[in-house]
């Protein structure tokens, strides 16, 4: 009877603090900017940014220094292309350079004035391609583009001249992108960003919410008024506030936001359900054991905020993981984020399964039982003080 | 109030610098953990051994040589040869391999024949960079084996190479891509990264610097006389800020362009300009946000919201060209942006002054910013107390 008692007090005493905690996060500003309006608004922003997706008629200079048909074919057909367009022409390489200069376009196509003569002749003709190189992505579409249309009217070429050799000896081959068959940067990065944004507002919130306790209660993380002082009580407790409020948070992040933006959205919702959960919790830990060693309330911004970036790039999911220098990858095993972003975008951009993303899954549990034994300990050790103190 | 007191409050704000750990942190040791952090993180450069796959149906002396080919190739490295096509799916949807290349069945019977068999390849694009890097090197395999068949052709109906060059590609592109030759992706991320993170740091130090003189009552003793000027107090709050961000921010060129040997073609003089400008347009982005909201917690929210923003909108990893317009035209608020388009022209290609003049223009319109939130900045100093 002793026994029932004891687990039924607990667990009034356990929804005494989530209720506790519930009403201090809403009272205060700066944490419900954190818990509500940054998750809601962030993921729109972004999709804002990228929602555009790919570059289009990405504007180039042509100088045509050939003059004839088939140099004016060329020019044609890059300029029909999708992602290129022929802004101008120019009369020399200065005068385009020129042009480049005060940014009317991103490349220099240079047509030879001997393009069609050695084309004539059978022998191999060279087209110069100059790229300015402020955005990769400009280069890869010019680049992929003139390239594309340079082996296509080759082979035009070849039939036409009855070329003795090639038509019979020529394989072709075909190109299929993957799970993001435009190649689309929203549908690229955003899955990244919610699940950060996720982890990254749960880390400022928490630690802004142990900031101003430490600064109401003479450094310590809980009061002496406090009548509960169960260990498991207060961080189950504590847990179980973040958690309510985040169910939402994950619902509005990884299902209606990426619904919203129209990126690739293979997920089963029973494996985004069972996937969300370690990560939440994971997270939370995380964030209970970071915020454990802040001291006042406004210094986790200035301290955290940087990290963001710094998680998103060890994640691997922009930088290759088999590029990442292998400290930093194994840094990187050490947060949340770094599994639930490989997870997610496994789950939602590939289709996966639990099964196929077992390694993360598990990482995910195995982060949520370290981080709440540390979670644990610091509290324990937060008790002790304060009862110390008191004594004293 | 006189220019004597802009002199007493900076060296109060040089004491009060040295003693808080918090600035220690933010100016010196966020900005160097990242140069650390991101250079050593992309310090190969262009990643290369991409792990692909094949899936090798045709298996005879042909297809292995096409693999090797492929694997030669610095991009991507062929870590399995699968029998069929499912066990190639599943490895790529697991994430071990970013490609797959397909070589058919009957490819060297059909190449001899002439019947023109088909190659496919295929990446997984939501790892953009790992994806785009495989799909290069796996065109470019094709490319060669293309080439191979019809040499070999060639050769069995007795035409010199020469003749067979131009039998392969009649037509070739020739690439110069200006001011960054090896594509290193390092050069066009942290050229931005870094700054970014630098400008997120000022923006925090300088509303954290103004608003913790209300929280901690201590506004009197900044001023120390009623009739106090907010400008010249600020002016000389800020001042000994400016001086060390300058120097974290030569600093940081020094590792970027001397250390790292980034590509650098343009005027040392306006590099440091823009450097210079940079800072204190940051700076009076964070002195307009803490007039905006005096509050310690709030200021320093928006200064959060707003410098991790930057980093997508500036438009270094996605171009602004290519967003929404009226998003291109809120790119313009964001001194990164500035800062990018002016780095792209002086650093990267090396144009003259004249035609980045409207970039610096811009950043040094920024300083302007503070005026309008000024009173109500002094106003908060006079008589707010500080809310948690």
């Amino acid at each position: 009877m002793k026994l029932l008692n004891t687990i039924e007090k607990g667990i009034s005493d356990c929804f005494a603090i989530w209720k506790r905690e519930l009403w201090s996060i809403y009272k205060d500003v700066g944490v419900f900017i954190f818990f509500i309006i940054v998750p809601i608004v962030y993921p729109i922003m972004y999709g804002m940014i990228y929602n555009t997706e790919s570059i289009h008629e990405v504007p180039i200079i042509v100088v045509d220094e050939s003059h004839s048909p088939l140099a004016r074919k060329f020019i044609r057909q890059i300029d029909a292309s999708p992602d290129v367009h022929v802004f101008a022409y120019a009369s020399s390489l200065e005068d385009a350079r020129e042009r480049i200069n005060r940014k009317e376009a991103y490349a220099i196509l240079l047509i030879p004035s001997d393009f069609s003569y050695k084309i004539n002749r059978g022998e191999q003709a060279v087209i110069a391609l100059y790229s300015d190189m402020a955005s990769i992505l400009f280069y890869e579409a010019v680049f992929m583009t003139t390239t594309e249309i340079s082996i296509e009217m080759g082979y035009e070429i070849l039939v036409k001249t009855n070329d003795p050799i090639t038509p019979d000896a020529l394989l072709s081959y075909e190109y299929v992108p993957f799970y993001n068959p435009q190649s689309g940067f929203a549908s690229f990065l955003l899955p990244a960003i919610l699940i950060l944004v996720i982890q990254q507002t749960l880390l400022l919130g928490i630690s802004m919410l142990c900031g101003t306790a430490r600064e109401r209660n003479n450094g310590h993380l809980i009061s002496r008024e406090n009548t509960v002082t169960g260990i498991l009580r207060i961080v189950v407790g504590k847990a179980l506030a973040y958690l309510t409020i985040y169910i939402f948070t994950c619902f509005w992040a990884l299902v209606i936001v990426p619904n919203l933006f129209k990126i690739p959205q293979l997920a089963q919702f029973n494996t985004l359900l069972l996937f969300a959960l370690p990560y939440l919790l994971s997270c939370i830990f995380f964030a209970m054991t970071i915020a454990g060693f802040i001291r006042s309330r406004e210094t986790p911004m200035m301290v955290l905020v940087f990290t963001s970036l710094i998680f998103l790039f060890i994640s691997g999911i922009s930088w290759p993981l088999p590029a990442i220098p292998a400290f930093w990858k194994y840094v990187g095993y050490l947060i949340p984020s770094s599994f639930g972003i490989q997870g997610f975008v496994k789950i939602n951009s590939m289709g996966a399964d639990l099964w196929e993303i077992a390694f993360e899954y598990r990482m995910l549990w195995l982060q949520t039982g370290i981080y709440f034994v540390i979670t644990c300990f610091i509290y324990y050790y937060q008790i002790t003080r304060v009862f110390k103190s008191e004594k004293q | 109030m006189n220019v004597s007191d802009i002199f007493r409050i900076a060296g109060r704000e040089v004491r009060r610098l040295f003693s808080g750990k918090i600035y220690w942190f933010c100016i010196f040791f966020v900005p160097l953990f990242s140069c650390i952090f991101f250079l050593s993180l992309m310090q190969e450069g262009l990643p290369s051994n991409i792990p692909i796959a094949i899936v090798d149906e045709d298996k005879t002396s042909t297809s292995r040589a096409l693999i090797r080919q492929l694997d030669l190739l610095e991009g991507v490295e062929v870590i399995e040869v699968y029998e069929n096509f499912n066990q190639a799916q599943t490895a790529m949807q697991k994430g071990n391999i970013y490609g797959v290349y397909l070589i058919p069945r009957h490819f060297t019977k059909k190449t001899v024949s002439g019947k023109q068999p088909v190659l496919s390849f295929y990446t997984n694009n939501s790892y953009m960079m790992a994806g785009s890097i495989a799909m290069r090197d796996m065109k470019t395999a094709s490319v060669l084996a293309a080439a191979s068949a019809v040499l070999q052709t060639g050769r069995a109906k007795g035409y010199n190479d020469q003749q067979i060059t131009a039998s392969i590609q009649p037509i070739v592109i020739e690439s110069h891509p200006i001011g960054n030759p090896g594509l290193n992706y390092s050069v066009y991320l942290n050229n931005l990264i870094l700054p970014g993170i630098f400008a997120l740091m000022i923006m925090c130090v300088t509303i954290y610097s103004i608003s913790i003189e209300i929280k901690e009552k201590t506004e009197k003793e900044w001023f120390s006389t009623e009739n106090f000027s907010i400008t010249f107090s600020l002016v000389g709050k800020l001042l000994p800020q400016t001086i060390l961000f300058f120097i974290v921010g030569l600093l940081l060129y020094v590792i970027l362009y001397i250390l790292m040997q980034f590509p650098f073609h343009g005027n040392i003089g306006c590099m440091i300009l823009v450097l210079f400008l940079f800072i204190l347009a940051s700076q009076a982005m964070g002195v307009f946000m803490t007039g905006c909201f005096p509050t310690l917690r709030l200021g320093l929210s928006f200064a959060c919201l707003f410098g991790m923003i930057a980093f997508s909108i500036s438009g270094f990893s996605y171009p602004v060209n290519a967003m929404y317009p009226p998003i291109q035209a809120i790119s313009n608020i964001f001194p990164l942006r500035h800062y990018f388009l002016i780095y792209v022209d002086q650093a990267l290609n090396g144009r003259t002054f004249f035609y980045s003049w409207p970039q610096y223009l811009s950043l040094a319109s920024f300083l302007v910013l503070p005026a309008f939130t000024l009173r109500n900045l002094k106003w908060s100093l006079k008589y707010a107390s500080y809310q948690a």
